[in-house]
């Protein structure tokens, strides 16, 4: 009894500085407002409702950053980071998240939107056809979407291991069931939420041993306390160099690095194309964020180690990604293919070890993401009777039938393909430009390579679309809704801006490389 | 030079692993002596699978409600979250603290019970 007082005298409440958590509290917070509106709001009303309190949630969690200390701080018993890179990160998966949102809550495209209403009636039986002929639909993607995006703003700013393997469970289970939710296609959906399941469970497990040998090592799962022990050279350098190799397979799962790409194009193909186009853009962003931590906050020292490692894996993940993209017969699946040389690219920026190359990341993480939103935007405007109409054929004459919709599609591919005065071009440039500082040349030589023949695939969609004969099976465009014009005119605005004039988004993640440790 | 095999990492785990041995040794030998030592006279009846003393049903494959796998989700949350009380116990009597992890554990609670809310506003208490 005498033990269990003192033991409980020793413990000191953390103090929380509420200010600078307040976006991931606000985002957090609407999230549980959100299920409260789900549970009783009337079923008419959850539409509009959940769409503005997610908005609103999200704009809101937007102009909080604005106001947090920029100096660099650590919280809630140092287990949170709050410093500049971080509140980068944060803010892009605000913004590129409340663009995502916009694409989620598209009704008119189809009637009752994207998602299926009942998720668990059997695909094909005599409900479900009921159920896709009613407009009847769901908001539980509302809930579902705001946790995610707090948990990959936890995830970003996440300064010890445990913490950044509870951010990483809070973003992932809502995406493996959003996944799942398709309208059309659902045999395929589910398909892609249960592998997506399982291959993240798996990589979870890896992150979870990881931290438990890390914790074998340093006695400790901080990243200051981990640096701390590397640096004085004490423990058994086995369990830090397995528990490092396990954590950095888990995230290379997540950021869809090769060898652990393979669930990323049978995930983005079954997906729900605005689940597709959130994935690409926002789960990258955290992925990328807790990889930048890990490796610079936590690990530098031992970047003699872990860096000739992960060049090549960055080698090896833009030749997969560009070369398997040229095969592909689907838009969904050439786009994740595309998403993973790019994941590509962006590791060897990240490779630079230097402060270019953390600020090229950041810009390309942005530039990367507004493009890919873009263009499973407009993936979504071309369909027929059956939903989405994502083979390649099906988008021959394209550019006869609905000139503008082609012609924002074609900017998009040259922005991916890197042609100048795009947000590629500088992205990529700057990428390059801050590994060949870093003294990284294999990578910058591979992915100089990789993006010509990543061009090729690109190019010849633009090619289908105005120079191939319209066939039989031509889809139509719908016309965008205000949400889907919205998130197009994003796209394409930030897509332009990053290329003509990308100097105050440069200057701004120049400043934002900063991490605390 | 005597080495002490507890100092090192994995040494720690050697009581561990001697308990483990001990006990499979134990309980193998007390199986294998009782095969020995016994008459084996088996019948239908002593063959069947011992269910409390009711006839055993037909069959080792059965089918169960799928409700039960909402009420068993439900059940083990609550489970494994209550054991997040237990370093609150050691922590809410001292001076000064009485309010505040009163308060902190309040929130915890009513975001549990906010499951429990939404789960019950979908139909999912109701058996029917």
């Amino acid at each position: 009894m005498l033990n269990t007082v003192t033991l409980a005298a020793d413990i000191k409440a953390p103090s929380m500085n509420y200010e600078a958590l307040a976006p991931m509290l606000i985002v957090f917070g609407a999230g549980c407002a959100s299920v409260l509106v789900e549970a009783f709001a009337p079923r008419a009303a959850r539409h509009i409702v959940q769409t503005v309190l997610t908005l609103v949630a999200l704009i809101a969690g937007f102009v909080a950053l604005l106001f947090v200390d920029r100096d660099g701080l650590k919280t809630a018993a140092d287990a949170i980071a709050i410093d500049t890179t971080g509140l980068f990160l944060q803010g892009t998966i605000l913004v590129l998240g409340l663009v995502s949102v916009l694409l989620i809550a598209e009704r008119s495209l189809t009637p009752g939107g994207e998602f299926v209403a009942h998720a668990a009636v059997a695909p094909g039986s005599t409900d479900d056809k009921k159920l896709t002929a009613s407009v009847y639909s769901q908001t539980e993607v509302f809930p579902l979407t705001l946790f995610a995006i707090a948990g990959m703003m936890l995830f970003v700013t996440a300064n010890d291991l445990l913490v950044m393997f509870v951010a990483l469970e809070v973003f992932s289970l809502p995406l493996y069931l959003l996944c799942g939710l398709a309208r059309r296609r659902r045999l395929l959906s589910q398909e892609a939420a249960l592998k997506y399941f399982l291959l993240g469970a798996f990589a979870s497990a890896f992150f979870l041993y990881g931290v438990a040998l890390m914790y074998g090592y340093a006695g400790a799962v901080d990243f200051a306390s981990i640096h701390n022990a590397v640096q004085a050279d004490r423990g058994d350098e086995t369990l830090l160099l397995m528990g490092l190799a396990m954590l950095i397979i888990g995230l290379l799962f997540k950021a869809g690095l090769a060898p652990f790409h393979s669930w990323t194009p049978d995930v983005y193909q079954g997906a729900p194309t605005p689940v597709t186009a959130f994935m690409s853009a926002c789960t990258k962003i955290a992925a990328f964020g807790g990889i930048l931590r890990l490796l610079y906050v936590g690990f530098g020292e031992l970047k003699d180690d872990w860096r000739p490692l992960l060049i090549g894996v960055a080698i090896l993940t833009m030749l997969v990604g560009s070369i398997l993209a040229v095969t592909q017969q689907d838009l969904k699946r050439l786009l994740a293919y595309s998403s993973i040389a790019n994941a590509g690219f962006l590791l060897t920026g990240a490779l630079a070890m230097n402060k270019e190359g953390v600020s090229s990341t950041l810009f390309y993480l942005v530039a990367y993401g507004f493009t890919t939103l873009g263009a499973f935007a407009v993936v979504m405007l071309v369909r027929d009777a059956d939903g989405e109409a994502t083979h390649l054929k099906r988008w021959a004459g394209l550019g006869r039938r609905s000139p503008i919709i082609a012609a924002v599609m074609t900017f998009f591919m040259l922005a991916f393909a890197g042609i100048p005065l795009t947000s590629g071009f500088t992205s990529k440039f700057a990428v390059f430009s801050a590994a060949l500082a870093g003294d990284a040349v294999s990578p910058v030589i591979v992915g100089v390579i990789a993006s010509m023949i990543l061009a090729f695939p690109y190019l010849r969609l633009v090619v289908l679309m105005y120079v191939t004969e319209p066939g039989e099976s031509g889809a139509d465009v719908h016309v965008p809704g205000a949400f889907t014009s919205a998130a197009l005119t994003l796209g394409v605005v930030a897509t332009l801006l990053l290329g003509v004039a990308p100097q105050p988004l440069l200057d701004l993640a120049e400043q934002a490389s900063q991490f605390v440790r | 030079m005597v080495v002490d095999v507890t100092s090192s990492y994995l040494g720690q785990y050697a009581s561990l692993a001697l308990m483990l041995l001990v006990g499979v040794g134990f309980i193998s030998v007390s199986l294998l002596a009782n095969r020995f030592l016994r008459p084996a006279t088996p019948g239908a009846a002593k063959l069947s699978a011992y269910e409390c003393g009711v006839d055993a049903v037909e069959g080792d494959w059965a089918r169960s409600q799928i409700r039960y796998y909402v009420y068993g989700y439900m059940y083990l949350l609550f489970a494994v979250e209550a054991i997040f009380l237990f370093p609150w116990i050691l922590a809410f009597d001292l001076p000064g603290m009485l309010v505040r992890s009163a308060v902190e554990m309040g929130i915890f609670a009513a975001l549990l019970a906010l499951g429990l809310l939404y789960a019950w506003r979908k139909g999912v208490l109701r058996w029917v």
